[in-house]
């Protein structure tokens, strides 16, 4: 009996064609920076800006967590229960960030 | 494992039934995408507490050109960090936060790269994108240290600040940040900065441990005797989440 016998590995060669669309990815995240860098220096301040960040922000968002994170790959059931509670995020900004605008109107 | 179809149920029975999993992921991956589900709450908690805070001061309503700091509103971001490594005095506005982001981008996909080289078995591939999403995940801790320095050091222009000294207040000026008092704007302004940017380092410097951890076990081949690499892609899933979570920063915190 041998007890140096290693597991039989089969390594398979890379996938081409997935590494090819990771770059891809990876581009366009980048693509996207840059582009807020020339926005954030060419257009004034304003809601139509953080409209546009916020946007780009979250194009960003579903690469990373659709590609790099495979939640677009996985189980439906599985995507949605990650997606579903997003909405108490998005009721939090709105209703935070209401109130502070409310607070500003307060004089204390 | 975690990419056969886990649907298939005998008829008269639900996939909650059990014996299946019904979501297709095994239970760590699971727990991993829920406990990254509560950490998207809290880093959510403070970046809308800076958004609360940041809408009940005083917005500056100058031009940018003629923008100085003031506690009386909130700095605009790109007149605060404008500092660049070894080029003292010039105005580089964003560009070393911008490097920064590139950076984590990178090792995110350095990092997807392992989990791929995890699919096919191969144990050098996998060593080889957990070095350089090591190095990427250490050089960015390295660029927060050095912006972290800057901010709490300041400019060579003070500021003056009005500040409550013994019950009375006084005048004085102020270079550079702390939890109670800076030189950029509101007191609130260095706070959210420690916070939110030292949370999210705080994340980045576990997962370079955690990726560490990975690294280590794949080059005594832990994995390969285990016959698979999930757990690059465990790890994996929390390195990208730190680099979704720089993203809203660098909007929130840095952009708007």
């Amino acid at each position: 009996m041998s007890h140096t016998q290693e597991p039989q590995v089969t390594v398979l060669p890379p996938d081409k064609e997935k590494i090819k669309k990771l770059w891809t990815v990876a581009g366009i995240l980048g693509a996207i920076t840059a582009l807020e860098f020339l926005i954030a220096f060419t257009m004034p301040h304003g809601t139509l800006k953080t409209a546009i960040f916020v946007g780009m922000t979250i194009v960003k968002a579903a690469y990373i967590v659709g590609e790099f994170m495979h939640l677009k790959y996985e189980a439906k059931v599985l995507l949605w229960s990650i997606l579903i509670p997003m909405v108490f995020i998005v009721w939090m900004l709105v209703a935070f960030v209401y109130e502070g605008m409310k607070f500003s109107e307060i004089n204390f | 494992m975690a990419h056969t179809s886990a649907t298939t149920v005998s008829p008269g029975r639900s996939v909650w039934d059990g014996g299946v999993s019904p979501m297709g992921a095994s239970y760590g991956k699971l727990m991993m995408w829920f406990f990254l589900l509560s950490d998207a709450f809290t880093f959510s908690a403070l970046l809308i507490t800076y958004g609360l805070v940041r809408s009940a001061h005083d917005a500056y309503t100058g031009t940018v050109e003629a923008f100085t700091f003031s506690p009386e509103y909130w700095p605009i971001p790109e007149k605060v960090f404008e500092a660049v490594p070894f080029l003292h005095g010039i105005e580089l506005p964003l560009v070393f936060v911008g490097i920064m982001t590139f950076i984590l981008i990178m090792s995110s996909v350095t990092m997807v790269l392992a989990v791929e080289a995890g699919h096919r078995m191969d144990k050098k591939a996998v060593e080889k994108w957990m070095l350089w999403t090591l190095l990427g995940g250490i050089t960015f801790l390295a660029c927060q240290a050095w912006e972290w320095t800057h901010f709490i050091v300041g400019t060579d222009t003070p500021t003056l600040v009005k500040d409550f000294v013994n019950g009375a207040w006084v005048t004085k000026e102020v270079t550079g940040a702390s939890l109670s008092i800076n030189q950029y704007g509101p007191s609130d302004f260095a706070g959210f900065f420690f916070f939110i940017t030292g949370f999210h380092g705080f994340h980045v410097f576990s997962g370079v441990m955690f990726n560490f951890l990975i690294y280590y076990n794949t080059f005594t081949g832990v994995y390969e005797r285990r016959g698979h690499y999930e757990m690059v892609e465990k790890v994996g899933l929390y390195w990208h989440f730190v680099d979704l979570v720089w993203v809203f920063v660098f909007t929130f915190f840095y952009l708007v």
